[in-house]
């Protein structure tokens, strides 16, 4: 079903692609040849390698520990998307489907509300937090898991809607099985990539996280990349693009998800 | 096990997308009492993580030590919080703006590309990285860009012997941002305008030419009157996107406080401003206002177009 007699033509279409993609291009290939100059005006590798030089370990500390910090936050949140929201989104599924118009209100509400909102209210929480919890860095998940909320949600939900829940849940049942094996051994399979995509972008939101940890004196990648970034742009420059890198990949991996899921639709 | 009780469900409640949501809003029967228990959790949580710290945020811009006062709302009356809260809407309406229309054509370059082609799932794949590709790492890329020594700063010098610093270092001031806002807003544009645009039906086209239309003719009269609405709500939410940034500001302009974001750090760390530190609470209040406007437009303009994506 070509879209004949409205689509472009096929010029068009090659200038309005050539000239995008070449834009968008100009700042990667930037930060590629920034990170290759050697001091001298020539170009090497040399700014790549002193990032993994043992010599540099402590200039760069603070970067390791920010990555560090991250991925406990990224696992966290990923344990507060898998274990809070999407139980309670079978639950509402099941039990309360009049409840959804004001869940999904609820749960998209922070797409309206700016991070930096947030933490000006997050602050006094934290305060408190901090005496009952100590200052680890996973309670920073708490708020983090708040921000991929509208992220996690759409793809859990989008599972869900293909996924004939009830039935299961009443076959299971019929069958003599629990809610914890009905939960565990027969949704969540059926959800999976729903549940994969979720875990996925909450990662790359949680990786890519900035605002909130700076302002609560937090230290995770973003922020150290900008206390080493003031010494060495190299470095900073180099893991924005790792980082890039990393996130096209998961996303690529959240897209074959979603295929596999058609399909898997079309089947049934 | 008394959760176990038997689950009503209404007739075809379990179809998928929309439907559902509509059928489910009429209520289905009553939930026993033991089921809501398992509510209670992430009610909890959002209470204690969403509702009580956007409640403190908006609630201290009219808190002082002695309790009420409307002192800190009416210091957004300050020339200077005027002026910034302007250049933060200047900012998110002009990269609104110009990503609306990059992001429109190319989504309008791949029309007639299938829903599951392989270019087309590449696009998508880059414009959700490129998306959220915001913050810290986007104003590192356009450092090593358009910085005092990135790449096309350099190329510009020696071969035009064009210095695009002349007049001051503006990258790390408000016009500096433009460029990066741009670079997230073209990708989200595309991920949000796509759907709409895909839906224009082909039928539509040769019903046009049938009847003796031209290519022209079919997007002054039919196209653009039925994207029209999409377009808009895709522009709201730009604009949003772009409101509320706060990161690629916060690595880029290190000194000053040009958009409101940035003024609410400042009211947050500074000490100079003692007696005031509920101004960000106020600063934070007037966000919510604008959010709250751009969001509900938004709503307005998208249950529109949802109108022709059925």
């Amino acid at each position: 079903m070509s879209a004949r007699g409205i689509g472009p033509s096929r010029a068009t279409r090659w200038v309005v692609a050539v000239v995008l993609i070449g834009l968008f291009l100009v700042p990667i290939v930037s930060m590629i040849e920034y990170t290759t100059r050697d001091g001298s005006g020539g170009h090497s590798l040399v700014n790549w390698l002193a990032l993994f030089d043992p010599a540099n370990e402590s200039k760069y500390r603070p970067i390791w520990v920010g990555l560090g910090n991250s991925l406990v936050l990224a696992l966290v949140s990923v344990a507060i998307v898998l274990f809070l929201l999407a139980p309670t989104m079978v639950l509402i599924s099941l039990r309360f489907p009049g409840l959804r118009r004001i869940f999904e209100f609820l749960v998209l509400l922070p797409i309206s509300i700016p991070a930096i909102v947030l933490v000006v209210g997050l602050a006094p929480i934290y305060l408190v937090i901090g005496r009952t919890f100590g200052t680890g860095i996973w309670t920073l998940a708490f708020a983090y898991g708040i921000t991929v909320l509208p992220f996690a949600y759409r793809a859990i939900q989008a599972s869900i809607d293909a996924t004939d829940m009830k039935t299961l849940a009443e076959a299971a049942r019929t069958l003599g099985a629990g809610w914890p094996t009905i939960l565990g051994r027969v949704l969540a399979p059926n959800l999976r990539p729903g549940l994969l995509a979720a875990s996925l972008i909450s990662v790359a939101v949680v990786l890519g996280e900035f605002t909130i940890a700076s302002l609560l004196n937090r230290q995770n990648l973003q922020t150290a990349l900008v206390v080493v970034g003031k010494q060495d742009p190299y470095a900073s420059v180099i893991l924005s693009l790792l980082a890039l890198a990393f996130a096209f990949v998961l996303l690529v991996v959240i897209g074959r998800a979603g295929a596999a899921r058609r399909t898997s639709k079309g089947r049934s | 096990m008394t959760i176990l009780a038997p689950i009503e469900s209404p007739p075809g409640a379990t179809d998928a997308g929309t439907d559902a949501t509509a059928r489910s809003s009429r209520r289905s029967g009553h939930a026993g009492v033991p089921a809501a228990i398992g509510l209670v959790p992430f009610a909890l949580y959002l209470a204690l993580f969403l509702a009580l710290p956007t409640i403190f945020a908006v609630g201290s811009g009219f808190a002082s030590d002695d309790g009420f006062t409307l002192d800190n709302v009416l210091a957004l009356g300050d020339p200077v919080i005027v002026s910034t809260f302007a250049n933060s809407i200047g900012l998110s309406a002009l990269t609104a703006v110009i990503g609306a229309i990059l992001g429109a054509l190319a989504c309008y370059a791949m029309l007639g590309l299938g829903e599951g082609s392989r270019s087309r799932g590449l696009v998508e794949a880059a414009s959700g990285v490129l998306a959220q590709f915001g913050g810290v790492m986007l104003a590192f890329a356009f450092i090593a860009t358009i910085g005092l020594q990135g790449l096309v700063t350099l190329w510009l010098r020696d071969t035009f012997g064009i210095d695009i610093f002349a007049d001051g270092a503006w990258i790390y001031g408000l016009p500096g941002l433009v460029l990066p806002y741009i670079y997230f807003q073209v990708p989200l544009m595309i991920i949000t305008f796509l759907p709409a645009m895909s839906a224009l039906k082909p039928q539509w086209a040769e019903a046009n030419l049938s009847l003796g239309g031209t290519r022209a003719g079919f997007w002054l009269h039919i196209g653009m009157p039925v994207l029209a609405p999409s377009f808009l709500a895709s522009l709201l939410l730009l604009f949003a996107n772009a409101f509320s940034s706060y990161a690629t500001a916060a690595a880029l302009a290190s000194q000053g406080s040009q958009i409101v974001p940035l003024q609410i750090r400042t009211a947050l760390t500074s000490e100079t401003m003692l007696g005031r530190e509920n101004l960000a609470g106020a600063l934070a209040l007037g966000m919510v206002v604008v959010m709250a406007i751009t969001m509900g437009l938004y709503a307005l303009v998208e249950r529109r177009a949802a109108r022709w994506r059925r």
